[in-house]
């Protein structure tokens, strides 16, 4: 890794003001840091710092919930219109499949922690396969929407609007495409994560000693669900 | 971890291990690959040098293109408009993304802040390095857009200027946007770091002040930032794709374009400011040989002011088409950030009265920094006066007033802080008189630039025009002399610096007799910064005979 | 790391609790798609009550499932800052949207029946002259 390392690895002395010993992981453990008193310090850190990238992520979300919120201020009967265009079986289809995959996650994350790393890896693939399920189903909606020209910005061309020549319409397609378009791209990043996760968890890298790669993904997962229950109603109920 | 140490050799109180952070490994690679934070914060620090080296080209360049209304030099027009755009913008992009909201959380507190906490390294050394990379990446990308024809927008990007200008506009904002992602991480780390590393028996009280103001930065790179990178990425989007969100002439709302903008760069004038103030609640203390007064209130005050900057970005729109209402709020709001700035400066003038004040380099630039932080934060109030504003907006009197805070706050305050952890990065002394006569210097060509600023702006001279009328001629040549000053200033303290690294002194490990942990380590230090973990015995600036710098 | 108080439960018992969590969100979900076909009297109720629903859902994903209910208290206040901060920018972006019409011409009152008099004749262009200047 770097200059540091080579000697640097064992550290007899107490560094965390919270932290108990717990027994284990006092730097025998070689996933363990050597600016880390424990492995329980350490796994609180990570997971400190995993909270604070899940809040940038909702702050930039965030921005363009903003920027949808004041759009339809500004165009609220194209809105209206323009999502009827959207279907509500798959959206809602969607939705039902990233809760339960939201739920295989917390399960991967429960039988890690357990020890029952059998159990580790199916639940994995399972969110693996939920996820993939709703990139399907997303991949079946776009398409529906290239076919209609229901496209962002200069490249909106559907027909039959009732207020010809609004921009109101491609605005809405803009975020719908941008907000749903980024959202995917989380879910294709946390398939990666995950089925990394499943290979190394199948290797028997994690324990209940160490589990803290899943968690954290775990968490990512649960954000990217969390988003998609805002998403859902505002494109595809409110009308 | 052990040393062989040699009894003696150095003019400190107890003998210099050989090996250090410096020379524990040796080659370029072992520097490029590294996480110790120390090597992170000094390649930070020679690159963010690097970037205001840049930065402060394009400011005289500027300067020398205002010279005169017909902007001549030796009787030939020498520079057009376009150029003097790009000037400015370069000036502006540079040393806000590239120097300054990196300077001192990336390359002093980078270094000295684990140390201050007893700490080993920052919570993810890794990321830490990949901060820098980014860091690197968006120099690339930024400098790559300077070649490819320049930017003319300024560093703010406006809509819908910045949608429909040529220019490398794309490139200068993908640029921006990765820098924003280095920020992040560096804030992130941080935070971390302040939980969970402090040493034994530290409580978040018992952190140096620096921490506290570090701290209230990282929060705000973290809160902020993604809503830069957001927007820049919709600007983005907006220029390839004409989405219609900030261009009105497709539907957009060009206002919402500078909601958006100052939601993070308000909070970022934050984070450049509270380092600033940061650095000098240590020194203060330090320098006057006495405890903090008031500890807690300016504890609270970095991050109350934090928080406040989140809620006064509207100022920047008053004559921009936000609403009344909307106008009077911020107004109301802005008014509130001269409270915690207050209480930072009365408490740091309260530790002077009767303090034991030697006048060492640091020293000087923290009376430098209050005098001119004085200014620049009382002309702040200026803006926040609706009425005053109008007059005032757009004009050299906010030039004038941001360069006060940017540079006569967060720049002297990052040199001030500079010279008094000099001796612990790098184990050399430079010349104290030359350090102060620097300082000096610089204090003198500040004033003369950006003082004469203030009465071109409160006369009605608008910012960023090209062309002025005859009789702003010898202000503006004035403040052009200054520029030459400040930067011989600049250039007589980089020439110091450097020149101690060849020929300075070995630095003790305490040089001031300052109590904080980073002074326990040796100069500089060892890779681990501590021979032994450090314990908590004393509160930060516990000057009171008894104690003391080490244990 | 098996000292936190949430790894001391029974798994078994936590599984069985990750499970009715599920049947909640689902239940919620049902819900919010039926709500949408209500008219609840105008389009911002319709869009409160999604919201509100959609906020209760993301906050038991929250608890339960990001286990926020039994860790440290500081990611919780990490993860109640990060929507805070987003809460103060929509707010105030609404603020500035919502009454930038306030001054539009059309809103001003003209001067009534004294208009004759010169007192309110010379109130009236300045008032219109407010109003242009709003509109630049």
């Amino acid at each position: 890794m770097s200059t540091t390392t080579a000697d640097l690895h064992h550290d007899p002395h107490g560094q965390d003001p919270h932290g108990h010993g717990n027994g284990h992981g006092h730097g025998h453990d070689p996933r363990h840091q050597h600016h880390f008193a424990t492995m329980e310090q350490q796994f609180d850190t990570s997971k400190i710092g995993m909270w604070l990238f899940l809040a940038t992520e909702v702050l930039t979300f965030g921005g363009l919930f903003a920027g949808f919120g004041l759009m339809q201020n500004k165009y609220p009967r194209e809105f209206v219109e323009a999502h009827l265009q959207l279907q509500r079986l798959p959206g809602a289809a969607n939705t039902v499949v990233l809760l339960i995959s939201s739920f295989t996650m917390v399960m991967a994350v429960l039988s890690a922690r357990t020890n029952q790393i059998a159990k580790t890896v199916r639940y994995l693939w399972l969110t693996v396969g939920c996820a993939g399920i709703f990139m399907c189903i997303k991949a079946y909606e776009y398409h529906h929407k290239f076919e209609e020209g229901l496209l962002p910005g200069m490249f909106y061309h559907h027909e039959g609007d009732l207020i010809a020549g609004s921009h109101g319409y491609s605005a809405f397609f803009s975020f719908y495409f941008m907000m749903t378009g980024l959202h995917g791209l989380h879910v294709l990043i946390g398939m990666g994560m995950l089925s990394w996760l499943a290979i190394r968890a199948k290797r028997g890298e994690f324990s209940d000693k160490y589990y803290t790669p899943v968690d954290l993904v775990g968490l990512f997962w649960h954000l990217v669900d969390m988003i998609w229950i805002y998403l859902f109603p505002l494109y595809y109920l409110i009308s | 971890m052990e040393h062989t140490l040699t009894a003696g050799s150095v003019t400190g109180d107890r003998p210099r291990p050989e090996k250090n952070y410096l020379n524990q490994t040796t080659g370029i690679w072992s520097w490029m690959t590294t996480v110790d934070h120390k090597r992170i914060g000094i390649m930070y620090l020679v690159a963010i040098s690097a970037a205001f080296l840049i930065g402060g080209v394009f400011a005289l360049l500027v300067r020398l293109a205002l010279l005169n209304p017909q902007h001549t030099l030796f009787g030939k027009e020498w520079v057009t408009a376009e150029a003097y755009n790009r000037f400015f913008t370069l000036h502006g992009v540079v040393m806000v993304f590239l120097f300054i909201i990196p300077s001192v959380p990336a390359s002093l507190a980078n270094f000295v802040l684990p140390m201050m906490l007893g700490a080993k390294d920052v919570a993810f050394p890794r990321i830490n390095l990949m901060s820098f990379y980014l860091w690197c990446a968006g120099a690339v990308l930024g400098i790559t857009s300077m070649v490819l024809g320049a930017v003319d927008t300024g560093w703010t990007f406006y809509t819908p200027y910045s949608t429909t200008t040529d220019g490398t506009v794309s490139l200068m904002t993908m640029a921006a946007f990765v820098l924003g992602f280095s920020s992040i991480f560096t804030g992130l780390n941080f935070i971390a770091t302040v939980h969970k590393l402090r040493a034994p028996g530290m409580g978040f009280f018992d952190m140096p002040l620096f921490v506290w103001g570090i701290y209230a930065t990282a929060l705000i790179q973290i809160l902020a930032t993604p809503v830069l990178a957001i927007t820049l990425v919709l600007l983005m989007i907006e220029r390839a794709f004409q989405i219609g969100i900030f261009d009105s002439r497709i539907g957009g709302d060009p206002v919402l374009f500078q909601h958006f903008f100052w939601f993070y760069s308000h909070p970022a004038v934050y984070i450049m400011i509270l380092p600033g103030m940061a650095i000098i609640s240590e020194l203060v203390p330090t320098f006057c040989r006495k405890t903090m007064f008031g500890y807690r209130a300016i504890a609270y005050s970095s991050v109350s002011l934090a928080l406040v900057s989140f809620i006064v970005w509207g100022h920047h729109m008053f004559v921009a088409g936000e609403s009344d209402l909307a106008n009077v709020i911020f107004s109301a709001l802005t008014f509130l950030v001269a409270i915690p700035s207050g209480v930072k400066m009365f408490n740091w003038l309260s530790t002077m009265y009767k303090g034991n004040i030697s006048f060492e380099t640091p020293m000087c630039y923290v009376l430098s920094f209050l005098f001119l932080f004085a200014i620049g934060g009382l002309t702040g109030l200026f803006f926040s006066t609706l009425a005053v504003d109008i007059h005032l907006t757009d004009t050299y009197f906010v030039v004038a007033h941001f360069h006060y805070v940017m540079m006569g706050g967060t720049v002297i305050a990052f040199l001030g802080g500079l010279h008094y952890w000099w001796p612990k990065m790098t184990g050399k002394m430079y010349k104290e008189i030359w350090g102060q006569v620097g300082c000096l210097l610089v204090f003198i060509g500040f004033n003369m630039t950006f003082g004469s600023q203030f009465i071109m702006g409160g006369q009605g001279m608008p910012r960023r025009y090209f062309n002025y009328l005859d009789q702003f001629q010898p202000i503006h040549a004035f403040s052009t002399y200054g520029s030459w000053v400040l930067g011989s200033g600049l250039f007589l303290t980089a020439i110091n610096l450097l020149a101690s690294l060849k020929m300075g002194e070995p630095a003790p490990d305490n040089p001031w007799g300052a109590t904080t942990m980073e002074w326990q380590s040796s100069s500089p230090p060892i890779t681990h910064n501590f021979e032994e973990q450090p314990v908590l015995e004393h509160e930060p600036y516990d000057y009171r005979p008894r104690t003391v710098t080490h244990v | 790391m098996s000292t936190h108080s949430e790894h001391t439960h029974d798994p078994r018992k936590e599984a069985r609790a990750h499970v009715i969590t599920l049947v909640t969100l689902l239940i919620l979900t049902i819900i919010t798609v039926g709500a949408s076909y209500i008219q609840f009297g105008s389009p911002a109720a319709n869009v409160v009550i999604a919201l509100t629903i959609a906020t209760f859902k993301a906050t038991i994903v929250g608890l339960f499932f990001m286990h926020l209910l039994h860790d440290k208290a500081v990611n919780a206040i990490i993860a109640v800052a990060g929507y805070l901060f987003l809460g103060i920018f929509l707010l105030f972006c609404f603020i500035d949207i919502g009454s930038r019409g306030n001054l539009q011409p059309t809103n001003l009152h003209p001067p009534t029946a004294v208009a004759a008099s010169g007192e309110a004749g010379a109130a009236a262009p300045a008032g219109e002259k407010a109003a242009e200047g709003k509109k630049e």
